[in-house]
Formats: structure tokens, C-alpha cells, sequence
């Protein structure tokens, strides 16, 4: 199920002679592409209230805020703990999901006495960084997670639409090298996209594991901090005129999600991921590779001629999603294929009138 | 001359327990106790019974680790012998439940081993844990289980401390045993550590059912870590961590921690180090639950506790 993501070549912006003017106007045309500041940012963590990294990120900017005064960082930062009742209890969430909750429908709700908790807190969010698909909304909302599969440090975007993530994600390729960085598309139309980045016009999640729920591991609090401070580095210098050469970027897209082996009755579990497939996320599987081990010793292997990479192998918080309905394939591991998105050159960002501005 | 082993006849081990999901989000016990439950061949031994169980099952509903109170801290007098009263928290009542079937604690009807079932985000790998230090009975299945996992190395931890010896749901029987295999997140379950406790279990029903049948266990030595002192956090005056367990320290269970070695980091990048006079061997390092508890590691000392002989005692004693 290999599918083609935009293949045009943007290409950096050269100067070599030895072309029409025509064919230079067009290739100009196709090599840059203006954006305007990214102005307004916000970090958010614990989104979930048990992926600590992003709670101790936003606690550690907070504090170097208060030392340090307003001008701690380049850009204006708003920092802040998007589902703090769940962080208070360290648990996922309250009453649902947060993370599922900026969807248009959700967001434009009635709120009653009865709602759920993130429901409003989502629509408070909305507020206040939003509202999703304004002008008004921030420019870039950077929500922190983990998860307990093995993920390295991944970028998961809604729409491979906006070249904003791609180029961070070159740009922090560029400058971590403890840890695998990617970036990973899912592709919904923006009133669909359910996740809180979706608020802000260029938002991305920033997914770092391995780390069970509940801990806070030195190692992966210090890149997920790296990847806020080379993010917001990247947007001063292209708030600054900086030039962000194009290219190629790998980029893995979300096809399908693949569920355990259940009893049929009960639905209970009757297999484990295998242990040569645990941990090995974003490698290649390919037919006739171990998927799951079952209780009875047997080696049940994937069965497709589709190649595919698996992501989120083994994640704590979708076991839930994938029991609680019936006949729902759940997201134990989700599968998804690598492709080459383009990101264009950047230049110089429009330049808005300050009468414009807020 | 003669040299005589001294030899400890003990009650034979008729009635064993299994406990998966004292804690509800622990899910490899979970997970072996209900496959038992639904085909118990595996744990069934000559001479004895073995009956697998699910401690918390409202806990294991909502794959958390509790509902109102922590069910392996639970089982202290005040609690077993509290009234019968409404708006008890449901983890004290269950464990009078549990007291009532297993126990009730300390008398003779108790069962003879439970054998309880737990999981830790902690790097321990495979750990026993004791209680008691002259319970001969334990130390000589500790001793056959370490024999047989070898190469795999199993560990054995003892709390035997005063004031850090908490009252388990194990307590209840005669011969306690705890099972921890880690690293696991909470709600996971890997492959590699569901087997681990598998076989572990498997031992340990062996020994039971070598030791029912009459065999004689020759005196023995087993190499524990003793628990010393438990380490929190460093914390602001709200109590909110201020430092998380250092990256030289992270994953170290059961490795030697000596005076200036990093402990912790802050999260604006200064280095802890550890100033105890002796070196220590920390073990439960970064234990997601132990954060409410006020815990960052134990520190544990190694030692050498023997074991007498043992062998089944004759019908005329039990």
C-alpha cells in the first residue's frame, strides 16, 4: 500500500546561467516560498497528564522565565499545562482523551454541566491560542508527548501541507544525533484534525520515547528540551531572513493500524508483540517477518506483500482504544510508509504591516 | 568424629496461591493469572493445589494501579480487623476479603505460599523478594530458582527493615514470595518479561512439588541485597521534584553506587552526587509508582544469608 507523496523537487534557489528567462521565472516560481513570521508560539505539556517530559519542559521554561524576565527567549512564548487536572492525578486524562478533542465538531460544542472536562479545557485552549483556522490563531503550537514505544524523537504532523514542520525537522536532523529524528504525517483535512496542534497554523507534536507513563528519565527530558530549543532557534532565524535551503525529507505517512490477536469472545489478549518486533520501530516489515508471540508459544507473522514501518509498536495508552470497541482495528501498532516529501526553499518571509499585527 | 546437618523438617506446601494484579496496571501477572484461570494445566502439580488470582480486579478493570488506596501497603492489623462499615476504601475491604480466603494472617489455616506478581519501570530484571531472612522454607526455593534460571540472573531483595518493611497482600500466607521483573511501562506487555515470569513461576512450582514429594534440600547460601534506606527526590517547598535520577545512574539497578558518583540532575543541568560514606547498590530506580511514595531508588547492601537443610516433615508433625 505504497502511496506517492508530492513528488515535485522543489529545488534551492540557484543562480547558474544557461536557462531561459521563462524557464528560470518558473523555476523561481517553484523554488521559494514566503511564509510570514511566525510570530506567536506556544509550548504545551502534559496534554496527557502522565507524559512527563513536557510537564518538567514547560515547569523548567517557566522558571528560567521568572529569572530571566520577558526576554528569555527571541520570539514572544506562551507556556502552559493544557490538561493540568490530569497532570495533578498523573493520569492520561480526566474524563476522555484531550488529544481528541480539537476537532471542529468538538470544539463547537454546547458545553453542559455534564461535559467532559477536556471538552471544556479544549475549548478554553481554543480560546486562548486559537481559534483553529482564524488568523487570529497562535503560529505554532508545539505539544509535547511520550510514548513507551521506541520512537527516538519524532515530529507528527496533521497535513503534509505545510512545509513549516518538514524544515524543523531538517533542521533538528541536522543538530541531534543522540537519538533518530523523523517525522511522521497523518494527513487529515485541518476541520478533521483532532490534536491540539491543529489549533495553530503551523503546530506539531513533538514525540519522544521510549519512556513509560508516570516516569521522567533524564535522557529523553534532554532531547525532547533540545528539540523545543533548536524549534524555537529555527524560528527566529527564519523570523530573522534566514534562507532554509529546500530538499528532500522522509516522511513517514500513517496507513493502517494493526491490532492484536484477541479471543473472539472476551477480547482479551492472546499474544504479545514478539520480541524480535518489539522496539524496532520504523524498521522495515516485510511478509513473513514475527509480529506477535502467543501465550501458547506460537510465532504469528505479518502476512502482507505490502512493506511497511511500523510505528507506536507496543504503546501503553492504545490498548485501551483498540479493546474498548469492538471491531475496531485499534492502534496497537500503527504501520506506516516512508516517502519523500519536498520542502521548497523558504525566503524571506512577508513582511506584514504592523498596523496588522496583534 | 561426626559432623551433623542440622536438617529443618517443615510442613509440607499443599495449598499455593498466585496473585496477578495486586497492582491493576502490573500487566504480566494479570495477564498469566487469567490465562490459569482459564486453563490452569501449567501450574497443576502432584501434591499440591495451586489457585491463581486476581487480587484487585477493579484496579485490572481500570488498568490503573489502584482505586482508593495501594493494596500491597494494606494488610497491617488495624486494617485486617477493621469494622465492616460503608465507605471503607474498596482496597481495605478487599484485603479483609483476601484475609478471609487466604489467612486469616498468621494462624495456622493460612495458606502456605502466595506467590505475588508484580511488574516495576524499574531496570531490576528478574527479582525475588523476601521478607524474612530465616524463613529456611523460602531461602532454599529462592536458592532452586536462581539455580535453575542461571544463565538468566535472577536477584533476590530482602526487606526485612523496621521501619520500610511494608504489609503486603502476600503477608497473608506462611511462606510469602514476591515476584518483580522489570523494565515494564505500566499497561504494557513486553514479550521478553511475561516469559521471564513465566518460567520464574515454573521453578518455583517445581521446587514445591520436589519438596512435597519428600526430597531432602542440602544447607545453602543465598546472596541478597538487603534494603538500607529509601531515597526521595530532591523537592521545592510545594514537594514538586526539583531533579530527576541522573543518566549515569538511570537503568543501574543493582550496581555499585559509591560516594561522589552522580545521583540526580536538575532540570536546568546541575549534577547531584551522593554522599554516603559507603557504597550502596540502589535498586527500584525510578519506579513510576514510587514517585507518590517519595521515592527515587532504595539503597541496599549485599549480603550472605544461609540456609539450614530442609525436608518435608513426617504426617506425625503437620
Amino acid at each position: 500500500m505504497w502511496l506517492s507523496i508530492g513528488m515535485s523537487a522543489f529545488l534551492q534557489v540557484d543562480t547558474d546561467g544557461g536557462i531561459t528567462n521563462q524557464q528560470q521565472a518558473e523555476k523561481d516560481e517553484m523554488a521559494l516560498a514566503f511564509l510570514p513570521a511566525l510570530a506567536r508560539m506556544a509550548v504545551c505539556g502534559g496534554t496527557h497528564g502522565n507524559e512527563l517530559s513536557g510537564v518538567y519542559v514547560v515547569q523548567e521554561m517557566e522558571r528560567q522565565r521568572k529569572e530571566k524576565g520577558a526576554d528569555t527567549w527571541p520570539i514572544p512564548i506562551t507556556t502552559l499545562l493544557s490538561n493540568p487536572q490530569a497532570v495533578k492525578e498523573c493520569r492520561r486524562y480526566i474524563d476522555t482523551d484531550m488529544n481528541r478533542c480539537f476537532n471542529r465538531a468538538t470544539l463547537s460544542s454546547p458545553i453542559a454541566d455534564s461535559s467532559a472536562y477536556e471538552v471544556r479545557c479544549a475549548q478554553e485552549l481554543n480560546n486562548l491560542l486559537g481559534p483553529k483556522g482564524s488568523t487570529d490563531a497562535t503560529d505554532m503550537i508545539c505539544d509535547l508527548h511520550n510514548t513507551t514505544s521506541n520512537m527516538g524523537l519524532t515530529l507528527i504532523h496533521y497535513t503534509s501541507n505545510d512545509w513549516v514542520t518538514l524544515h524543523i525537522c531538517k533542521y533538528l536532523q541536522t543538530k541531534i544525533t543522540k537519538v533518530p529524528v523523523r517525522v511522521l504525517v497523518l494527513d487529515f483535512p485541518i476541520s478533521d484534525a483532532y490534536n491540539l496542534e491543529s489549533v495553530s497554523k503551523h503546530g506539531f507534536t513533538i514525540e519522544v520515547g521510549p519512556q513509560p507513563h508516570g516516569v521522567v528519565r533524564a535522557d529523553i527530558y534532554i532531547v525532547m528540551k533540545e528539540a523545543v530549543d533548536l524549534t524555537i532557534d529555527w524560528i527566529h532565524k527564519f523570523n530573522s531572513g534566514m534562507v532554509f535551503e529546500g530538499g528532500d525529507v522522509e516522511a513517514f505517512k500513517f496507513i493502517k493500524s494493526v491490532d492484536y490477536p484477541r479471543d473472539p469472545e472476551t477480547r482479551s489478549l492472546t499474544a504479545a508483540i514478539h520480541p524480535q518486533l518489539q522496539d524496532k520501530d520504523f524498521c522495515l516489515l516485510k511478509r513473513g517477518d514475527p509480529l506477535f508471540f502467543t501465550f501458547s508459544g506460537e510465532t504469528v507473522k505479518y502476512e502482507e506483500d505490502e512493506t511497511l514501518h511500523p510505528f507506536f509498536i507496543n504503546e501503553a495508552a492504545y490498548y485501551e482504544k483498540a479493546s474498548c470497541v469492538k471491531d475496531d482495528p485499534g492502534l496497537v501498532i500503527e504501520a506506516g510508509k516512508e516517502g519523500r516529501d519536498a520542502a521548497p526553499a523558504v525566503l524571506w518571509p512577508l513582511r506584514l504591516d504592523r498596523a496588522c499585527t496583534n | 568424629m561426626s559432623s551433623r546437618t542440622i536438617i529443618s523438617c517443615l510442613q509440607e506446601a499443599k495449598r499455593v496461591a498466585i496473585f496477578g494484579g495486586t497492582h491493576g496496571n502490573e500487566m504480566s501477572g494479570i495477564t498469566l493469572v487469567n490465562m490459569w484461570i482459564q486453563n490452569s494445566v501449567e501450574i497443576e502439580r502432584d501434591g499440591l493445589v495451586s489457585k491463581p488470582f486476581i487480587s484487585n480486579p477493579r484496579a485490572v478493570e481500570k488498568c490503573t494501579r489502584y482505586i482508593d488506596t495501594d493494596l500491597n501497603r494494606a494488610f497491617t492489623p488495624e486494617n485486617l480487623s477493621a469494622p465492616d462499615v460503608e465507605g471503607l476504601p474498596y482496597e481495605i475491604q478487599r484485603a479483609k476479603e483476601i484475609n478471609r480466603m487466604f489467612g486469616p494472617k498468621g494462624s495456622s489455616d493460612a495458606y502456605d505460599v502466595i506467590f505475588d506478581l508484580h511488574n516495576t519501570t524499574s531496570n531490576m530484571g528478574s527479582t525475588l523478594i523476601l521478607e524474612s531472612s530465616t524463613d529456611f522454607f523460602n531461602l532454599q526455593m529462592v536458592h532452586y530458582i536462581k539455580k535453575a534460571m542461571a544463565p538468566h540472573t535472577c536477584s533476590v531483595l530482602l526487606n526485612e527493615h523496621p521501619q520500610l518493611k511494608y504489609s503486603t497482600t502476600r503477608s497473608v500466607a506462611k511462606h510469602p514470595i514476591g515476584l518483580e521483573v522489570g523494565p515494564q511501562p505500566q499497561g504494557v506487555l513486553r514479550s521478553n518479561v511475561f516469559e521471564s515470569m513465566r518460567t520464574i513461576l515454573k521453578h518455583a512450582l517445581d521446587f514445591l512439588e520436589l519438596f512435597n514429594s519428600g526430597v531432602e534440600f542440602p544447607p545453602c547460601t543465598v546472596d541478597v541485597f538487603r534494603i538500607q534506606e529509601r531515597m526521595d527526590y530532591p523537592r521545592d517547598t510545594n514537594g514538586n521534584i526539583t531533579a530527576m535520577v541522573h543518566p549515569h545512574l538511570q537503568d543501574c539497578d543493582w550496581e555499585p553506587l559509591n560516594r561522589g558518583d552522580p545521583m540526580f540532575l536538575t532540570f536546568d543541568g546541575r549534577t547531584i552526587l551522593y554522599e554516603g560514606a559507603n557504597t550502596v547498590y540502589p535498586t527500584f530506580i525510578n519506579e513510576a509508582a514510587y514517585y507518590e511514595k517519595q521515592q527515587a531508588f532504595v539503597t541496599t547492601c549485599r549480603e550472605i544469608l544461609a540456609a539450614n537443610a530442609i525436608r518435608k516433615a513426617s504426617n506425625v508433625f503437620s
